[in-house]
């Protein structure tokens, strides 16, 4: 409703509203370029983005709407307007007023500003500047960008709609963006325009003139897939994902290009995958309500109960005492039904107290202190990147003590996204470890000391090594050693870039390769330059060429990758690396006994949850070369089955290798990620990783996070491509777990039932399983008909992790876990390919940092490292979700001894709806006499302390299972109170039968009485509240103390001579409190009454703690005891990690990125600036090349890593065809 | 001394520039939240825990207290003289049985009654008379809020313009009724006189004490007559009509004393006090202890109640009740407080000693020995 109020008051918008023509039936997409009126014949969204809410003008009937759905809110308005009518008044409508307009205003203010940083943010994001062709190129604002349009971007800005690449700086069209606010991938990813187009070039005017049509799909949420056709000068041209780029996007590496809108504003590929905004409400929240709805059906009861006494009173009493009260006008003609229906309304006005509107508010309040501290611990700080942590929305932070599971990004999130060259096996001997002098291995630290690489000008300061002997190695000429680093400086598809002499950055496909280039540098062997014929390596010092004869690419079938080369003296060399398993099968036979040392060795490097690599090389004839290249060269040319044709011929060259040693590369996790999961685990939270990332890597980081471990029984993994393949293979992991588990536990045998009681079966698991499960299996799995089984099968694993999935997969799990398993779901990332998920769990987390700031504005709690969700869950959402229990239950309890106390009364005064106490007194009882004291417990309470929080997780299982407050903890409260009352009620009663004060004077009346009862009443809580406090700071103190001073000052305040002689209708209870006060008797009734109301429930409490003492309990005396004694050093236990796992190889991509550096079609033809690099094709000659370019983007990221990653492909497609055609001419120059 | 200090003093100019400059850079905002126990939430606290060594003395404790308080309250309450005589004729044989039929709101003729009763012991000390009334549902909503307390508190505007609240006793025959309001009309009217039979036959009235019954804060602060006090009340209420119940207009209430009369009249300030209860007790008069200690103040002996009967209650099936008194430190007589402190007391005591049998039998005296985390 909002959206169509504000879309009329935006005058661009006007153009197509009135045509008539809806959006979302929109089924083919047809866009001009530089046509703005045939583009405006289409109701296409603008640029403009609108996350806010409201408006100016819109502001305040949009927000009342809002805050009347509340349901507690419309009540008290219904609750007003029966006020106002005069028969049913039994309270003055101030009394509701004055609350009700204080919650309104302030939950108006909350709204309002929250809306203004959104709108901030909009605008911010709206008035970006872009270039626009417009006749000439303009600044635009973003907002003023439209479909059709044409745009200029230059390097390193973001892309700011939807756009097909037209023309760009680079050769062929080519331009480099990075995704990272997309798909969270911060490799480079290239895109290329079509040629037509690419000829363009920068000529403004031809751009002006560029009047092709595209005509593409409707705008969708799928971030890899586009499908197009561009009409232009009546060709047809098809246009695919390779040819967009999305908004979201950074350029990079590319000075400028030229693009045509396609999609804009919210219809952009970003905005239709950031999901809906939807309203978190937090499941207190929706118990409240319930518990709400079942007060009013309570009050109802009473009311009805009351009015039926009402009409029996009326007809048995009322009728002869109307000598001294005349009925009213409406009852007058003997209807004593309709009074008691008046009366029912009457009891209903005074009766609301049970449903206090201060509930809504304090509980607002205590969420935003809570949302503080959470911003205010410092120990959620990061103090590398200067990040506190921050609770982005405020009302959710008692569902973080809930959590039941966690699904977790993996990169970015999990790890750090850096990998560093950690240990090596050369030749049997393992490098990497640092012994002390009596030979005992050191744990590598901070503080360990480094080697120094100072021998080698051209290394980066940034790498770091701590065995020496290494070098040692180097420095001595080990032929193998030397022979090893050559081949990580030779092997690889990386593209290095230096600016300054000496100032080397490396473009790397993945950071693993990035890793082990740089760790070569830093051993001596520089990678310098390349171009596609020839790689250029300072050996040492000295300059050595290499020519580079062919590569064979990575692949995921062949999980190796080998460069052929000729090395200055004229020998040829094979070097490979990959996957140990796939090359210890092609080594040479006479390599045994090195094989098996290495093995060893990798089996250590991969129980380290190292990612590891074996290399090796051969020695090539140059007649066998130069044969194999013939057939190469033919095969390359073959049309059919190419792919395999050269599969096989790389597999015959590729045999008979001399194995030389294995690399082991850390994917750095972030700082005590093992020891979260541990104690996340321990606190009987389930996490799930959903990650982008393949299989392998995945389950690597599984392993070195703990998550997966050698000891589990059985991993699973799903990998089926259609969806019977799938469901066979969920079915039999099922049937493996709960077959296994049946034999072990006898006694759920009998089950008839097969997988009906698979929540019986869950507890009695014993044995561990993991399920990891692929992407395109996870399409299956989430249709309708599998998904239960996904989740049962998942739901008896200990760890379940999903790799490649998209963005909405990641959104589908995390609504398949919360809307089939009633539990509370926290999402983890750091990406924008995290936004869906975090949109759609019940918790969202950001991690602020590496990766923009998308993950982080939709989510609703941001911190700088994943650890942090240790301390956010067991401490903040521990203790919140206790203080607000607690909060609650003694709310409802506070509430219903004050208000029941009427419906006892109603027995005593004809069921005529007279209040028991002052009207002030209801007024100001739930917002000033108790509300101080409530919070302050709220908002500080601590039943444990953080450092046991951390050592017990445990503490946070009574969170899960909804113990603190549910239904029955509701109803025990509320019988509490009702008991309360009954004693609060007739105790005040036996003693002012006949009571007379020590003057004579009667105090038996109403003020007298009203008094009495509130005074105990308010002593009674307060005390009560005293009971409900674990942890007494001073503001406890002040608030309980103060409230009751407050209370006594307003009461005889309110009962002095001056406020009555101003106002006598409004403080009729004048010298009220001073005579009934003064009385000993009264005291003494007070005193009775609250001893009475307070001992029960104390000997049921401590009943409880001494029979059947909780963990919380225990905690508790333990930690009282141990103060006593001194603070303890209590740490966790570091988790070791156990797992043997191997064969984990350091690709991170499906296709390799030889075709591109062998095509030169990223190099560009430029003068050298360093290193001789001579021309040695003579087919090429212009081809002097030196990848001056993406240098910029890896010094403006952050400076973490020197390498940065450059992938051909992206989202999984492999590399255009047009440069495989490139390759075969390479080749057969 | 004097050279380290020149040092000093010389190295922190040297300094001075560097440090000017660090903290330049300490004002580049640093996110870092403060250290503060409040913020870090280490705020000192007192963590009491319920431990029997806590809970179980308070029960004792309090049982220990509160019972001799009970015996206390209980005997000081049973010392107390109390006499209620029930004078609403309910029964043929009761003296003002006729009246109490023959009533009729109209009737000019006051209709007195006799009611005899005998004191078997003498009340010392002051001793005060209240008027009982039974199933008066004075705390009824409509009746409660049916008074205007500007109006008693002497406005001049609300005398002449009563408030609705008063409705519908709020206007007769087109003039406001002064005072207004279903309390205010239906003031206990009854006139009550106490005779002591002397041994020889003679009656002795027994002088009743009628100013001094009202709180001070109603007499002098919430109710007061329009025009202040000495002016002619007669004249302050031209205009406004009497009560319809009443016999007599509001400024005729006491003639013989101005400080008595009109909206301060004692009788009519603690009738418009509105009882809690429907069963409720009013002070009415107070009978002096006599000057010299010598004599009771009520002697034992025959009396005679004089009843002036003009209050109806029958037909709701009221009930009067005229209750004379002593009191003590604690107010009347009110036994239902000492019972129940010694109940209480009791009860408290118990299930301490119970609670302490549990906690020795199954307690968990030691919670911190095993927990399994």
């Amino acid at each position: 409703m909002a959206e169509k109020w504000l879309w009329m008051l935006m005058p661009w918008r006007g153009c197509w509203s009135s045509r008539g023509k809806r959006d979302g039936q929109e089924e083919e997409r047809h866009v001009r370029a530089n046509d703005r009126d045939y583009n405006d014949k289409f109701p296409y969204a603008d640029n403009h983005i609108k996350t806010s809410k409201y408006n100016v003008f819109t502001f305040l009937p949009i927000n009342l709407f809002e805050q009347f759905q509340r349901v507690a809110n419309t009540y008290f308005l219904v609750l007003l307007i029966l006020q106002l009518i005069p028969e049913i008044s039994s309270l003055s409508w101030v009394t509701t007023t004055v609350p009700l307009v204080l919650v309104l205003v302030i939950t108006a203010v909350k709204d309002a500003t929250d809306d203004y940083f959104r709108y901030k943010s909009d605008q911010q994001v709206n008035n970006r500047q872009s270039q626009v062709l417009r006749g000439n190129l303009q600044n635009e604002k973003w907002m003023n960008v439209c479909v059709g349009d044409i745009v200029k971007l230059e390097n390193n800005q973001f892309v700011a709609a939807d756009t097909l690449l037209l023309s760009s700086s680079e050769p062929y069209g080519l331009c480099y963006i990075e995704t990272a606010e997309l798909d969270g991938e911060t490799n480079l990813k290239v895109r290329q325009a079509l040629t037509v187009t690419s000829d363009l070039g920068a000529d403004i005017a031809k751009l002006a003139d560029f009047n092709g049509e595209v005509i593409c799909e409707p705008p969708n949420n799928k971030l890899d897939r586009f499908t197009g056709t561009l009409y232009w000068r009546d060709n047809k041209y098809p246009l695919d994902n390779e040819k967009m780029l999305l908004r979201g996007c950074v350029l990079r590496n590319t000075d400028w290009c030229f693009g045509m809108v396609i999609f804009a504003g919210l219809q952009t590929k970003l905005m239709q995958n950031c999901g809906r905004t939807k309203f978190k409400r937090t499941s207190i929240d929706k118990l409240m309500n319930t518990l709400v709805l079942w007060i009013f059906g309570f009050l109802v009861c009473m009311g009805v109960i009351l009015a039926i006494g009402n009409t029996i009173w009326e007809q048995k009493v009322g009728r002869s005492f109307s000598v001294y009260l005349l009925w009213d006008e409406p009852i007058r003609n003997n209807n004593v039904v309709f009074s008691g229906f008046l009366t029912f309304w009457s009891y209903i006005i005074i009766l609301n107290t049970m449903v206090p509107i201060s509930l809504y508010l304090s509980v607002e309040v205590i969420r935003l202190g809570h949302s503080y501290f959470i911003n205010w611990d410092r120990k959620m700080y990061y103090i590398q990147r200067d990040t506190p942590a921050e609770a982005r929305t405020t009302t959710l932070n008692e569902e973080l003590g809930q959590v039941e599971f966690i699904f977790s990004d993996k990169t970015g999130t999990l790890t750090q996204n850096i990998m560093v060259f950690n240990k090596c096996s050369i030749n049997g001997k393992s490098y990497g470890d640092v012994y002390d002098e009596f030979g005992h291995k050191v744990e590598i630290t901070e503080r360990t000391a480094c080697v120094d690489f100072s021998f080698n000008p051209l290394s980066d300061r940034k790498f770091r090594f701590h065995d020496s002997s290494l070098v040692e190695a180097v420095k001595i000429e080990e032929p193998s050693v030397q022979e090893f680093f050559r081949l990580l400086a030779l092997c690889h598809t990386v593209m290095p870039e230096e600016k300054n002499e000496g100032d080397l950055v490396y473009q790397a496909q993945s950071p693993d390769e990035g890793a082990l280039v740089t760790a070569a540098r830093n051993f001596g062997f520089v990678f310098r330059s390349r171009t596609p014929e020839t790689v250029t390596l300072y050996e040492m010092g000295t300059a050595v060429n290499y020519q580079l004869l062919a590569i064979l690419d990575f692949n995921n079938v062949r999980k190796r990758m080998s460069v052929i080369v000729r090395n200055p003296a004229g020998h040829i060399k094979l070097y490979c690396k990959g996957a140990d398993t796939i090359i210890f099968d092609r080594l040479d036979p006479s390599n045994q006994d090195l094989m098996n040392t290495t093995s060893e060795h990798l089996y250590e490097f991969a129980g380290e949850g190292l990612r590891t690599l074996a290399l090796a090389y051969k020695d090539l004839d140059e007649n066998v070369l130069e044969e194999w290249m013939k057939r190469l060269l033919y095969a390359s040319t073959v049309i059919e089955n190419r792919e395999e044709g050269l599969a096989d011929l790389y597999e015959e060259i590729e045999t008979g290798l001399m194995l030389l040693g294995a690399t082991a590369v850390e994917d750095k996790l972030q700082e005590g990620v093992p020891e979260t999961i541990a104690c996340l685990t321990l606190a009987n939270i389930k996490i799930w990783v959903l990650t982008g990332d393949k299989l392998e890597t995945a389950m690597n980081i599984g392993y070195s996070c703990n998550m997966l471990r050698d000891d589990m029984s059985e991993v699973f993994i799903i990998s089926g491509h259609t969806s019977s393949e799938v469901l066979q293979q969920l079915r039999s992991a099922k049937e493996h777990i709960l077959g296994l588990s049946r034999v072990s536990s006898t006694a759920d045998v009998e089950k008839t039932d097969e997988f009906s009681d698979d929540s019986v079966f869950e507890e009695t698991i014993i044995a561990e399983y993991a399920l990891i499960i692929n992407g395109h299996s996870l399409a299956h799995a989430l249709e309708p008909d599998l998904e239960q089984v996904l989740l049962e099968t998942a739901c008896l694993c200990k760890t379940v992790i999903c790799c490649r999935v998209t963005p909405m997969q990641k959104a589908q799990v995390v609504e398949l876990v919360k809307t089939n398993k009633m539990a509370v779901t926290l999402a983890i990332g750091d990406g924008a390919n995290d936004v869906s998920m975090i949109k759609t769990a019940h918790i969202g987390v950001g991690i602020s940092g590496q990766e923009g700031m998308q993950a982080v504005l939709a989510s609703d709690y941001s911190f700088a490292q994943f650890r942090y969700l240790q301390r956010l869950l067991l401490v903040h959402g521990r203790w919140s979700y206790f203080r607000m229990c607690n909060f609650l239950f003694y709310f409802f309890y506070k509430n219903f001894a004050f208000t029941v106390v009427h419906f006892w009364f109603g027995f005593f005064c004809g069921f005529s709806a007279q209040t028991v106490y002052d009207q002030w007194f209801i007024t100001l009882f739930n917002i000033v006499y108790t509300s101080l004291p409530v919070l302050a417990m709220g908002l500080f309470d601590q039943d444990v302390n953080e450092a046991n929080s951390h050592r017990f997780p445990s503490l946070y299982r009574p969170g899960q299972l909804n113990l603190l407050f549910n239904k029955r903890q509701f109803f025990l409260c509320t019988l509490q109170g009702m008991g309360t009352s009954f004693l609060l009620f007739f105790i005040p009663y036996g003693a002012f039968c006949l009571a007379v004060s020590d003057d004579g004077s009667h105090i038996s009346d109403q003020q007298a009485f009203a008094v009495t009862i509130a005074t105990s009443l308010v002593i009674v809580v307060s005390i009560q509240i005293g009971l409900d406090t674990y942890y007494w700071t001073a503001v406890n103190h002040v608030f309980v103390w103060g409230s009751l001073a407050v209370y006594f000052a307003i009461l005889f305040a309110m009962h002095s001579d001056g406020l009555f002689s101003i106002f006598p209708s409004h403080f009729p209870f004048i010298g009220t409190g001073r005579n009934c006060l003064t009385q000993k008797s009264v005291w003494l009734v007070i005193m009775l009454t609250t001893v009475a109301c307070v001992m029960p429930g104390l000997a049921v409490r401590f009943l409880k703690t001494d029979l059947y003492p909780t963990l919380t309990d225990k905690v508790r005396c333990l930690q009282q005891a141990s103060r006593k004694l001194r603070p303890q050093e209590q740490n966790l236990r570091r988790v070791r990690r156990t797992s043997s796992r191997r064969s984990a190889y350091a690709f991170s991509h499906q296709q390799g990125y030889g075709e591109l550096i062998t095509s030169g079609k990223n190099m560009k033809v430029t003068a050298s600036t360093a290193g001789p690099s001579p021309p040695l094709s003579p087919s090429s000659p212009g081809r002097v090349h030196n990848s001056r370019s993406l240098i910029e983007s890896t010094l403006k990221r952050k400076g973490e890593t020197p390498v940065a990653c450059v992938s051909a492909e992206a989202y999984g497609t492999s590399g255009t065809s047009e440069g495989n055609t490139r390759t075969q001419q390479t080749l057969m120059d | 001394m004097m050279a380290s200090n020149y040092n000093a003093s010389k190295e922190e100019d040297g300094h001075q520039p560097g440090a000017m400059g660090h903290g330049g850079a300490g004002t580049v905002k640093n996110k870092k939240p403060d250290n503060t126990a409040f913020k870090q939430q280490r705020l000192p606290a007192w963590q009491p825990i319920l431990t029997a060594g806590t809970v179980l003395p308070a029960f004792f404790v309090i049982g220990l207290i509160f019972i001799p308080i009970g015996i206390g309250l209980f005997v000081t309450s049973n010392n107390i003289k109390e006499l209620e005589i029930d004078y609403t004729g309910v029964d043929m044989s009761s003296p003002c049985y006729n009246c109490s039929q023959s009533y009729s709101w109209n009737s000019t003729k006051p209709c007195t009654c006799s009611v005899p009763f005998s004191l078997d012991q003498p009340f010392e000390s002051n001793v005060f008379m209240y008027y009982g009334l039974s199933n008066f549902y004075q705390n009824h909503r409509r009746y409660v809020k049916s008074r205007d307390d500007s109006q008693l508190n002497g406005d001049k505007t609300s005398l002449k313009s009563p408030s609705k609240e008063c409705e519908p006793y709020r206007t007769s025959d087109n003039k406001p009724i002064a005072p207004c309001g279903a309390i205010a009309n239906s003031l206990f009217n009854d006139t009550l006189e106490l005779y002591y039979i002397d041994p020889n036959g003679s009656r002795t009235a027994i002088p009743l004490v009628k100013k001094g019954i009202a709180w001070w804060t109603d007499k002098h602060v919430k109710f007061r007559n329009p025009g202040g006090n000495n002016d002619n009340l007669t004249v302050v209420f031209q205009g406004t009509s009497k009560p319809v119940n009443w016999r007599k207009p509001v400024y005729e209430l006491d003639p013989l004393d101005p400080d008595n009369n009109g909206f301060i009249n004692e009788d009519f300030i603690v009738w418009m006090r509105t009882a809690a209860l429907p069963t409720f007790r009013k002070l009415y008069r107070i009978i002096h202890k006599k000057p010299n200690n010598m004599t009771p103040t009520l002697p034992r002996g025959e009396y005679i109640l004089e009843v002036t009967y003009n209050y109806p209650v029958r037909s709701f099936e009221g009930r009067k009740r005229i209750i004379l008194s002593t009191i003590s430190w604690m107010g009347g007589k009110n036994p239902f407080l000492g019972i129940a402190y010694i109940t209480v007391g009791s009860v408290c005591f118990f299930l301490g000693i119970i609670l302490l049998i549990i906690h020795h039998k199954y307690g968990n005296r030691n919670n911190s020995a095993e927990i399994h985390s």
